[in-house]
């Protein structure tokens, strides 16, 4: 039976570990090499790294890291950030990443997510999402999230942009619930649970991990694939190998 | 040891190369049937799609020293399903070493396509390449085209159906998972691999 995917992830910037809380306020939390080893380790299933600048400063993912990655992990990982074209997808992949995560890039032309997917497979190619509800109870997809100045509120409604999504050729969706992102109270249940009766493809939970119980009820009332977190894993407040074990008395699929 | 991966365009191939590194081994990347040839193991890596990796490999004339070559050969992923006789990604014709047909999994609503994530290993039959193998041993996979079990299954996973994980036939080897990225249990295999 395929596992549960328990995802650490990295904020990328200047080639270095950042945490923020709702994206904003930076701190640096470490080497991009030293984090990715220490959760390989800790048995992290994946990691998904963002170059969180990399978008809205309009330049692609600095590639030596992604090799030096590469070359130390032997678990997979996914890298995302200013990826606008089929060359810099190849490039990143070719430096290692086994998959690309597109997310500004592709509303500004969604037509990049069929390009990646003809050219390395759907398997390679993740959409992320940004998502907020908005005052009239729709939610929608925010661009540039990277930097707040740049931040954009999107007419698309998230669901709709699922469904095309898929439709272009993505391999698997990542959900970054906003409204629930950096404040530790749990995943959006509600909103994942209406994701996930559209999405088809392997569906990642991420934003508002706080506690192990968050995790078992996304996986187990909302169906999602994996479940990304940051905070959590960075500070400590919750051990990656103590998760698993929890969840698999859970009766939730782990990797041992 | 001469260790050899096929160059046939594969976008996981630095990640094999690394994971060969770690296990003490720097294998040479080649599109050179000579060099092929007289290596002591021959590693067909493959992320992408039947049809370009089968094309890939008739621009590079190697489909036919592919079939001839009879030091173990391990394609990894596409690379083992490029193996088989055909695939139904695209309609193509493959290498035809492994007596089998690749699939599409079926479309089923409780069951993602693609097969992505960590998947149990379970042995059909004793073989080296799974020496030390434990019942219960996750490798990673990615694909949406699987080998159904057949009689060069030697290890099956479960998505919804059982399918082939690793299959082998004389000295032709492949695994649907990616060793490379699969772990401890990944550089078990792959060792396996290297000690045939």
């Amino acid at each position: 039976m395929l596992s549960r995917r328990i995802i650490p992830c990295l904020d990328v910037r200047d080639g270095q570990v950042v945490k923020g809380v709702r994206f904003r306020d930076h701190v640096v939390l470490g080497e991009i090499v030293d984090l990715a080893l220490r959760y390989r380790d800790e048995g992290a299933d994946e990691l998904v790294f963002y170059d969180i600048t990399a978008s809205p400063e309009g330049r692609s993912v600095d590639r030596a890291w992604v090799e030096r990655v590469a070359r130390l992990i032997d678990i997979p990982f996914c890298v995302a950030g200013g990826i606008r074209s089929v060359d810099d997808a190849r490039a990143v992949l070719h430096a290692g990443a086994d998959k690309i995560s597109v997310n500004s890039p592709a509303l500004e032309r969604p037509e990049l997510i069929g390009e990646l997917a003809a050219a390395f497979g759907v398997q390679c190619v993740v959409v992320g999402i940004d998502s907020l509800r908005d005052v009239d109870g729709e939610w929608r997809v925010r661009q540039y999230t990277g930097d707040p100045d740049r931040t954009r509120a999107l007419p698309r409604t998230t669901l709709d942009w699922v469904d095309e999504a898929q439709r272009l050729g993505a391999g698997e969706i990542v959900l970054n619930c906003m409204g629930s992102d950096g404040v530790r109270a749990g995943y959006d249940m509600q909103q994942l649970r209406a994701v996930r009766a559209v999405c088809h493809v392997p569906l990642i939970a991420s934003g508002g991990a706080g506690a192990p119980e968050h995790f078992r009820d996304a996986f187990v009332e909302a169906d999602v694939d994996g479940a990304l977190a940051a905070s959590v894993f960075h500070t400590g407040a919750i051990a990656i190998p103590a998760l698993k074990q929890y969840l698999r008395e859970q009766g939730v699929a782990i990797r041992p | 040891m001469a260790v050899v991966l096929v160059d046939a365009g594969g976008t996981n191939i630095g990640s094999v190369r690394y994971a060969l590194q770690r296990l003490g081994v720097d294998a040479a990347l080649t599109s050179d049937g000579q060099t092929i040839r007289a290596a002591d193991k021959v590693i067909l890596p493959g992320v992408g799609a039947a049809g370009p990796g089968m094309a890939r490999l008739r621009e590079l004339g190697l489909v036919e020293l592919m079939r001839s070559l009879t030091q173990p050969i391990l394609g990894v992923c596409l690379g083992m399903q490029l193996l088989c006789d055909w695939s139904e990604e695209g309609d193509t014709p493959c290498l035809g070493v492994i007596p089998s047909k690749v699939r599409r999994f079926t479309k089923v609503p409780s069951l993602r396509v693609p097969h992505m994530g960590w998947n149990s290993l379970n042995k059909l039959q004793a073989h080296p390449l799974l020496k030390n193998l434990d019942d219960g041993d996750q490798a990673y996979f990615v694909h949406s085209y699987a080998v159904p079990v057949c009689e060069f299954s030697l290890a099956t996973a479960d998505q919804g159906v059982a399918f082939s994980a690793v299959i082998a036939r004389s000295n032709f080897h492949g695994m649907q998972f990616h060793p490379e990225r699969s772990a401890a249990v990944g550089a078990k295999l792959l060792l396996n691999f290297l000690e045939l």
